[in-house]
């Protein structure tokens, strides 16, 4: 038995949201995967919950007319991999929730937990970051939607506050039409595995895919919370694409990465990671979006 | 029928159907849960509990102290009872332990009526320490200003040494012996390792009458008898132990764990049942892990390959309490100059000393698997530097045939350990992949590897070998077979009813085997470890067999008016000896013989083995990497076992043996190990951050057997169940090895240490950010 | 706090009485004696305590008992015919020698369900992968995967597929 001192389950959004306003002590619980396992651990022991388990208009994946992608927070791994819509217009995405835990695992977890637990080490965060998507929260004051760049504010925390619940993952059309991406996770063993680095490469061609339009580089597990490359990403627009280009992006990410030295793995071999991963995405991002093989 | 048949497993159905039961599933409703308080600290005393807080939980019953118990120190290891008080196992524990000497250590035990209010409370427990430096190396336990963690045993830490010196002279002469000679020296570590099983280890207690009565995950069921009635002072009769199925062991339940604490608690509370389990995080960090060694190894040999002398010296890190203690190192020792044949002189020195990580214990391969890490790596070392092929080399200079171990007396009555690697080297490839293999370049290499073994078979002549077996016939002509000998998930109860059906003539589906031990009941057997049941075990069997098989024919011999001498039993039949015809069946005879008024005979035997025997069993292991540098990454593209068992009981049931070994091979040559902080506390002591292979992690496991009969066997089979779990992990170092010219020599060879080794040796240009 | 619960277990609805902190898995072992459901680590990464909801693995023991509501659980106990047969799955892990110790192989069974359920066909490689949430520490996976290949071939001819 969990040792759990207070469990609601809401009935919808709205009860969901009131129940942990009157709780101010309350969490939400999705698929339960983190929020369970902490419980166990005691560091949850005596918790309240709030759960949003099963509620239908939180889960599910629809694309809009002008092919915006929303998610429904609660949906689970196992779905949004098998999603043909995700698999047509974000294949990176759909590789990197397939890469969580194992199979019962994604039968279960959510995208929604994986998110607002704020780790860095969450597979489907950094591909979102590549992916500009965008987090509709709903709370006591209404709906405001947070770009996830500005969602998360340091190791395991997010401006989510506690009485908010996070509704939908947003991802415009601009930020994955045209795009080839590759997510590449490290890990020591092939499953049941928590990043020790992820990678999460996008690029947009040029239309003869000589050169590049745009690059984006992810990270988890290179900072305290996902991260983008910005400065890289930003050096490299138009450059043309050969041999010399990869290592320049390599090189860059290592600048902009922040890995720290832990009992799992060092900072230089988090740094040696960080740059062979980077080759490795990358190349294959740009041969996804139709680019050249030999690079 | 019988003895080499691949008959399904006798359990299989119940595994399959959710039938089987194991502890947890037979607990009686109604049970007080029992929760260990561990220590935070991992060396030091307990001063003082202040106990308020905890007792005032809703639902506690009582709480125990370490100040509560029996002031009786015991020793936890299965292993027999040894009658000279001189010799035998290091008793260096209590109950509940007030000396704290490992991070978790037992320091007291929360009983309530649900297992959140045991959380709670045991959470609640408040502990003033006297906190001492943790020792948390073997030096650090040497060193001079250490404290001694058992003063009233030992005066430092050193727990035991051994060693030998077998052949003339010493190393050191033999060095200036003769001219042209080569040495190679190496610094080689294993890492400690836990078992995993996958059933955490667990039991329930309660009272009849004055007796005690533990039923309980365990390999040993009359080892945890006797051991529950020394740590609790009473008679061992007074004590009962129940083992139905369980889910693994490899060693870790081959020590009395838990047992003795669960006992107590029923017999403090009046008899009332009380359940005791372990999560797995308790399982990794404080039951037992195996022993963590290092060794500084050297040999000498001419340059035509011919080994002249070797050397070794181990440190093993026996953590906190002794358990099985030496007899883990002196076997890694023992293995070292078994192996291979040194012309003058081979020299082995072995120390287990006390430290405060978790307490070492019996693991599959007991110390071999550390041994065979040293001993073939030093030898693949030898062969590069020789230029010599590491195949030939070893085949020089390997166990020859008709070796007997100077020290021991241990004879291989047989060894076929050079067709197994005949056998392998085809199957395998070696020759044209090791060519294909010798001059890899670029960013992913591949290589292949190998490595030789040879393990004895149960523990004759150090320690005591005995086994019982009982059998009675059913009217029906069926045979029930007890053993006191346990199925830990092996298959012994497959290979029993196999030997007993071939011994006595009866089918297997016709010999009901009881698969639970009820020490009450169940005949006396040690339980299952160093590989010995088949071997030992199975000499009971054969013999209760063969004593039945002869009342029968006696009995036959009484209805049919023939003599006895021309009869014989076969598929459920009273036969002629000559020819086959069928005589009676088994049914017609024993229902006879049950209600006979002229003579009633209850058809049964028992046998009583005390073996003074042993043997050695040999095996490689060959392994093909393929190495991502860049990464860190080692995919095993093939990887094969062969063995040398002698005659296999049941093949299928011995392929799936070898593959499991293997599995855990890989698993100790890659993926796991047990880590602490700077204050001893494991850090990865969950099945997260301890890296058991998946099934993604392993490739498909061949395993292949030469089978020569040994004569001491009772159906000419020696040691099984340990081997195949020794030689995977020096074959994949020796592959990497040949793969990238850099030579691994500490277990597990993981992805940091391998990237670092990659850029010390100038294969990965180090990165360096640009800040 | 308790609920009442109903759900349809091994094909039979049941109601009963549970507390909110209850897991599936000590629900179905401790009120439906439906003891095949194991419990190895407690925190859902090594999937002995596998069942099936709605036909899909999860593991039970970080799954609370009231998300069942409505559901439909499968168990081991479940899988023999109603007059006692195997199922073909059973039967394979049995000829296969697929069971050494045991404590983890209803759980992969029940894994192996909604595997052979898809129909498709799998490589052995995805098979590793179909079962790479379990965790065993006496076959290495061999015996497994040979008993998984072969129930998922004779599924795939039996269903009349075209190879």
């Amino acid at each position: 038995m969990y040792d759990i001192e207070k469990y609601y389950q809401a009935t919808g959004v709205e009860d969901a949201i009131r129940a942990l306003c009157e709780d101010e002590r309350a969490m939400v619980i999705s698929g339960g995967s983190d929020v369970l396992i902490q419980c166990r651990e005691g560091r949850l022991a005596g918790c309240s919950l709030v759960s949003i388990h099963g509620i239908e208009e939180l889960m599910g994946i629809e694309e809009t007319g002008d092919g915006e992608i929303i998610i429904r927070a609660a949906t689970v791994f196992s779905h949004i991999a098998n999603s043909p819509v995700i698999q047509r217009t974000m294949p990176m995405l759909a590789y990197a929730v397939d890469q969580v835990g194992g199979p019962q695992i994604r039968n279960i977890g959510t995208i929604g937990g994986n998110v607002c637990n704020g780790v860095t080490s969450a597979d489907s965060a950094s591909s979102l970051w590549a992916l500009n998507a965008t987090l509709e929260l709903r709370g006591p004051q209404g709906t405001r939607t947070v770009p996830i760049r500005d969602f998360y504010t340091g190791a395991g925390k997010t401006v989510r506050k506690q009485n908010e619940i996070l509704v939908a993952i947003h991802i415009e059309k601009k930020d994955y039409d045209g795009f080839g991406g590759c997510y590449l996770k490290y890990g020591k063993r092939e499953a049941m595995e928590i990043a020790t680095l992820g990678c999460a490469a996008m690029t947009r061609l040029t239309p003869d895919k000589t050169a590049l339009q745009e690059l984006r580089l992810a990270y988890g597990v290179a900072a305290p919370t996902p991260m983008r490359c910005w400065n890289t990403e930003a050096a490299v627009q138009g450059a043309r694409i050969d041999a010399e280009l990869i290592e320049r992006i390599a090189t860059g990410a290592l600048s902009e990465v922040k890995p720290r030295t832990s009992w799992r793995a060092s900072r230089e071999f988090r740094l040696q990671l960080v740059s062979e991963l980077c080759r490795r995405a990358v190349r294959q991002a740009i041969i996804n979006a139709g680019g050249m093989a030999d690079v | 029928m019988g003895v080499r048949d691949s008959i399904t497993r006798v359990d299989a159905y119940d595994k399959v159907t959710g039938a089987a039961k194991y502890t947890a599933d037979l607990l009686p409703a109604g049970a007080l849960i029992a929760k260990v308080v561990r220590s935070t600290i991992a060396n030091g005393r307990v001063k003082s509990f202040s106990l308020d807080q905890a007792l005032a939980v809703k639902g506690v019953v009582r709480i125990f102290t370490c100040f509560d118990v029996p002031d009786i120190e015991f020793a936890t290891p299965g292993h027999p009872y040894v009658l000279d008080k001189t010799k035998g196992d290091v008793y260096d524990r209590k109950l509940l332990n007030e000396r704290v000497r490992v991070y978790g250590d037992d320091i007291a035990v929360v009983v309530a009526t649900d297992n959140v209010a045991a959380s709670r409370a045991a959470r609640l427990v408040q502990v003033e320490y006297e906190e001492y430096p943790p020792l948390l190396s073997v030096e650090a336990a040497l060193s001079s200003d250490a404290t001694p963690l058992h003063p009233n045993l030992r005066d430092t830490n050193q727990l035991a040494h051994s060693g030998y010196r077998v052949g003339e002279g010493t190393y050191e002469e033999a060095k200036t012996s003769e001219p042209g000679l080569i040495e190679v020296s190496g610094n080689y570590s294993t890492q400690s390792v836990q078992h995993c099983h996958l059933e955490p280890p667990q039991s329930y207690a309660y009272m009849e009458g004055n007796r005690i009565v533990v039923v309980t995950s365990t390999q040993i069921p009359h080892i945890v008898r006797r051991v529950v009635g020394q740590a609790l002072g009473i008679p061992w009769a007074q004590v009962r132990i129940i083992k139905p199925y369980i889910g693994g062991g490899f060693g870790n339940k081959q020590d009395v764990l838990y047992e003795p604490l669960n006992a107590f608690l029923t017999q403090q509370l009046g008899g009332k049942l009380v359940w005791l389990e372990l999560s797995r995080e308790e399982t990794m960090a404080c039951t037992r892990v195996r022993h963590a060694i290092h060794a500084k190894a050297s040999a000498l040999a001419r340059p035509d390959g011919t080994l002249v002398a070797r050397k070794i010296e181990l440190y093993s890190d026996q953590g906190g309490y002794a358990s099985h203690g030496h007899s883990i190192c002196a076997n890694t020792v023992t293995m070292f100059k078994q192996l291979y044949h040194d012309q003058r002189v081979t020299e082995g020195d072995a120390y287990t000393v006390y430290t405060n990580h978790a307490t070492a214990g019996a693991m599959r391969g007991y110390g071999i698997p550390q041994s065979d890490f040293f001993t073939e790596s030093l030898m693949e070392d030898l062969a590069r530097r020789l230029g010599a092929d590491a195949l030939e080399l070893r085949l020089k200079n390997c166990m020859p045939a008709g070796y007997v171990d100077p020290n021991t007396g241990i004879h291989a009555y047989s060894n076929a350990i050079r067709e197994c690697v005949a056998k392998g080297r085809e199957l395998f490839h070696w020759d044209e992949k090791r060519a294909r293999y010798a001059a890899e370049t670029g960013d992913v290499r591949r290589g292949v590897g190998m490595a030789l073994f040879d393990y004895k078979t149960g523990v004759y002549p150090i320690s005591l070998e005995v086994s019982n077996c009982r059998m009675f016939m059913n009217e029906d002509g069926s045979v029930n077979l007890q053993m006191g000998a346990t199925e830990i998930g092996q298959g012994a109860d497959t290979v029993f009813t196999q030997m007993a059906a071939e011994a006595t003539g009866v089918t297997e589906a016709n010999v009901h085997i009881v698969s639970t031990q009820d020490t009450d009941v169940a005949p006396f057997d040690l339980g299952a470890y160093a590989s010995r049941q088949t071997y030992v075990s199975g000499q009971a069997v054969k013999r209760a067999g063969e004593i039945l098989k002869q009342k029968v024919l006696d009995y036959a011999a009484f209805k049919l008016k023939k003599p006895a001498e021309e009869m014989d039993v076969r598929a459920d039949c009273v036969v002629r000896r000559a020819g086959g015809e069928k005589l009676l069946t088994l049914a017609e005879l024993a229902l006879e013989a049950q209600y006979s008024r002229e003579r009633a005979e209850r058809l049964f035997a028992e046998a009583s083995v005390d073996c003074h025997e042993n043997t050695i069993a040999t095996g490689c292991t060959f392994a093909e990497v393929e190495v991502d540098i860049p990464l860190g990454k080692v995919k095993i593209l093939n990887l094969l076992n062969v063995h040398d068992s002698g005659i296999l009981i049941n093949p299928k049931l011995a392929e799936g043996q070898v593959q499991g070994g293997m599995s855990m091979g890989i698993g100790y040559a890659l993926y796991e190990e047990l880590l602490y902080d700077e204050k001893g506390r494991p850090l990865n002591d969950n099945l997260l951050d301890y890296k058991l292979p998946t099934a993604l992690d392993q490739p498909d496991l061949q395993a292949a057997f030469v089978e020569v009969c040994d004569p001491s066997g009772p159906y000419g089979n020696k040691a099984l169940g340990e081997p195949p779990a020794i030689s995977p992990a020096p074959a994949i170092r020796n592959a990497i090895l040949q793969a990238t010219g850099v030579a691994f020599n500490t277990l597990p060879m993981s992805p940091q240490k391998l990237v670092e080794g990659f850029v010390q040796a100038g294969l990965i240009k180090e990165v360096h950010p640009n800040v | 706090m308790y609920n009442t619960l109903t759900m349809t277990v091994n094909g039979s609805e049941v109601t009963l009485p549970v507390d909110d902190r209850e897991s599936l898995a000590d629900t179905l072992r401790n009120r439906l004696g439906l003891t095949s459901v194991k419990k190895g680590c407690e925190v859902g990464e090594c999937g002995a305590c596998t069942v099936l909801v709605d036909g899909e693995a999860i593991d039970s023991c970080i799954y609370l008992s009231v998300w069942a509501q409505g559901r439909r659980v499968m168990t081991v106990e479940g899988l023999k015919s109603p007059t006692g047969e195997l199922s073909p799955i059973q039967q394979a892990f049995i000829d296969e020698a697929a069971t050494q110790c045991g404590f983890c192989t209803p759980g992969i069974i029940m894994s192996a369900v909604e595997i052979v359920g898809t129909g498709k066909r799998y490589s052995r490689e995805e098979l590793r992968r179909l079962i790479s949430g379990h965790l065993c520490r006496c076959t290495g996976y061999e015996s497994i995967l040979n008993a998984l290949e072969r129930i998922v071939e004779e599924t795939y001819r039996f269903t009349d597929r075209q190879p």
